[in-house]
């Protein structure tokens, strides 16, 4: 059952279209992520959910009633903005209770709401602490429970862990999912970071310029994106240009077995993750290369080549780290993980 | 440690070199020359001379006197009126700038720091040209049939407020302008998403965030006015006189020095001590 359905949802600023006709069914219980880069739209189509942008044209329908004209302190949702909000002025037990003082609840209610809160937030003890004493991390917390104080029918978070640093982000995240799942509540979340959507979504609705580029699992998304844009985003790749040839495919005159364009496509663009290339020696594969640089991670070892298709990065697992800068080397293209982009399929 | 010890001693020094020249300059703008006004308020005044230094308290009790007491409540009232009045057009006259786009902004922050440019005694006479019955509004008025004769609006009391008011606004908004402009606008719109009406938002939420902005600039206009001594002049009766119009009187026409200067002791003491009000009910809110 759909919790939150967009229908044609434009949003446009005078000459400036921020969201172009959206279609999005959010399903009860899920959770979603809205990625793109910034300028991308997310942001707003989020505020018009939350009912602080009004759509210019397009119905929002929540729970089968529309709610386009619906105040935004009248809907219930819960929203975690990218600078937190957090009230400067209140204690931090005071900005969780906020919302049920509001609401006119007793104190009594209110006092026992806070300490379970911060107890769902790992945070607990910390009601009479001032906000300013608080870390980045811990703020962030508060933050969640304030929105989740009134147990939302609808939980939105805008860029909720940007400030925070890399690893206690990656925390989070895992943490956020986990508290999601723990409540069953609906949940969407607008990200730039690719990282951040897939640890945490059902599914990812990408977006650039104002429109929905490919919504589907995340898993999907990285090994069948829609596009050119949506696999260059969605983790690293390497885009190149294949044509058609009897029978199969070239790249970079280099012949790729079990490659096949679509009918009619003379040429076309192609997308393939960087663990879909095997570096091989010398003349084993058809596509000769250069080793650039090496990239050694650890966990994985990059190799920046230069072919005749121009820079490809390979990964290869971790300890083989074999090759020298200057090596000269072949490349075989996994055809089962290629994605073929047929010419307009670019947004 | 101890090879440590001096080292930071004269670390410290170095640090404390640059407060060594505003140290200075207040010693010898503001500590010296109140030294020597509470050592005048407490001498005796010669008439027909100037004061001898005899020690007593006597500037001091017949300040204590029901005139002088119902002219300081008169002038502490009128500056707590101009700073109510600058904050209660100022706060949202401040707000709704920090709302327009920044090319809209600078022309009216200009306009603002136009008018600290002018002195005091423009201000008074164009006021009071502005109120008389033969060239001021009412004239406008009568010509609009709005009213059926020019009436003369100065001298009077709201001559003062107004004419006080006018010169005090540009300080409140340039005062409030930075915290209002720092405003984070996500804290009204979390107050909405957290079920409070726009109005109650205001209320509970932005007002309590800006708090100590409109703290300090009503302590700040209501210090600024409680030295005015031209307007209520220019532009009020003797009734409407304040404490700083009778210090210069006493100063300058009566040559009563030691009383002058008791009762100017008494104008600094006050509005130190509610300088000091503001920097207390600052920690308490950082610490709150």
């Amino acid at each position: 059952m759909s919790a939150l359905e967009l229908a044609n949802v434009t949003k446009r600023y005078g000459s400036v279209l921020a969201v172009d006709d959206a279609v999005l069914d959010v399903p009860a219980g899920s959770f979603v992520c809205l990625l793109g880069p910034s300028g991308c739209g997310k942001t707003t189509l989020m505020r018009m959910i939350a009912g602080l942008e009004t759509p210019t044209a397009g119905t929002i329908r929540f729970n089968d009633e529309t709610i386009n004209e619906r105040p935004v302190h009248r809907r219930d949702f819960g929203m975690v903005f990218q600078s937190l909000a957090l009230f400067p002025h209140l204690s931090v037990g005071e900005n969780i209770a906020y919302p049920l003082k509001i609401r006119g609840r007793p104190r009594a209610e209110r006092d026992a709401r806070v300490v379970e809160l911060l107890d769902l937030v790992r945070l607990p003890g910390v009601a009479d602490r001032s906000v300013a004493q608080l870390s980045g991390g811990q703020r962030q917390r508060v933050a969640i429970a304030r929105a989740l104080a009134v147990s939302p029918k609808l939980f939105l978070l805008d860029e909720p862990l940007s400030a925070l640093d890399a690893k206690l982000r990656e925390a989070m995240q895992v943490e956020l999912r986990q508290l999601q799942e723990r409540l069953g509540i609906t949940t969407i979340v607008v990200t730039h970071d690719q990282r951040e959507a897939m640890t945490m979504a059902d599914t990812i609705v990408v977006m650039k310029g104002g429109r929905i580029q490919q919504m589907d699992r995340p898993i999907v998304i990285y090994r069948r994106p829609a596009n050119a844009f949506v696999a260059d985003f969605l983790g690293q790749t390497n885009l190149l240009t294949a044509h058609a040839a009897d029978g199969g495919a070239t790249i970079a005159d280099a012949p790729v077995p079990g490659l096949t364009l679509p009918a009619g496509c003379a040429t076309a663009e192609v997308s393939i993750r960087p663990e879909d290339v095997s570096v091989e020696r010398e003349g084993a594969a058809p596509l000769p290369a250069t080793v650039e640089f090496v990239r050694d991670m650890g966990s994985a070892v990059e190799v920046y080549l230069a072919t005749a298709a121009g820079r490809i990065v390979a990964q290869r697992a971790a300890g083989r780290n074999d090759l020298m800068v200057g090596d000269t080397v072949s490349l075989a293209l996994d055809p089962a993980a290629i994605v073929v982009f047929p010419a307009g399929a670019t947004a | 440690m101890s090879a440590a010890a001096p080292g930071t001693k004269a670390g410290g020094w170095r640090e404390q070199a640059p407060l060594i020249f505003p140290a200075l300059m207040l010693l010898a703008f503001f500590v010296v020359p109140f030294g020597l006004m509470i050592a005048v308020s407490l001498f005796e005044r010669v008439a027909g001379g100037f004061y001898q230094p005899v020690l007593t308290t006597a500037n001091y009790a017949r300040f204590l006197s029901l005139f002088f007491g119902k002219i300081l409540v008169f002038s502490l009232g009128l500056s707590a009126l101009v700073s109510a009045l600058c904050l209660i057009v100022g706060a949202p006259f401040t707000y709704l700038l920090t709302k327009l786009r920044r090319k809209w902004q600078v022309p009216w922050l200009v306009a603002m720091l136009a008018v600290l440019s002018l002195s005091e005694v423009i201000i008074g006479f164009s006021w009071s040209t502005l109120l008389s019955r033969t060239a001021g509004l009412s004239n406008l008025f009568v010509s609009l049939g709005l009213m059926d004769n020019p009436d003369a609006w100065t001298p009077g009391f709201f001559a003062v407020l107004a004419g006080m008011t006018y010169q005090a606004f540009p300080y409140a908004v340039l005062v409030l302008y930075p915290s209002f402009s720092r405003l984070d606008p996500s804290l009204a719109e979390a107050a909405r998403t957290l079920g409070a009406s726009p109005l109650r938002a205001f209320f509970t939420v932005i007002l309590p965030a800006l708090r100590m902005a409109l703290i300090a600039t009503f302590i700040i206009v209501f210090v600024f006015a409680l030295g005015a001594y031209l307007l209520p002049q220019l532009l009020g009766r003797p009734e409407h006189w304040t404490l700083s119009v009778l210090i210069t009187d006493q100063a300058i026409y009566q040559s009563n020095m030691p009383f002058a200067a008791a009762m100017a002791v008494f104008l600094v003491v006050t509005s130190l001590s509610l300088v000091l009000l503001t920097t207390t009910l600052g920690r308490k809110g950082r610490a709150a």
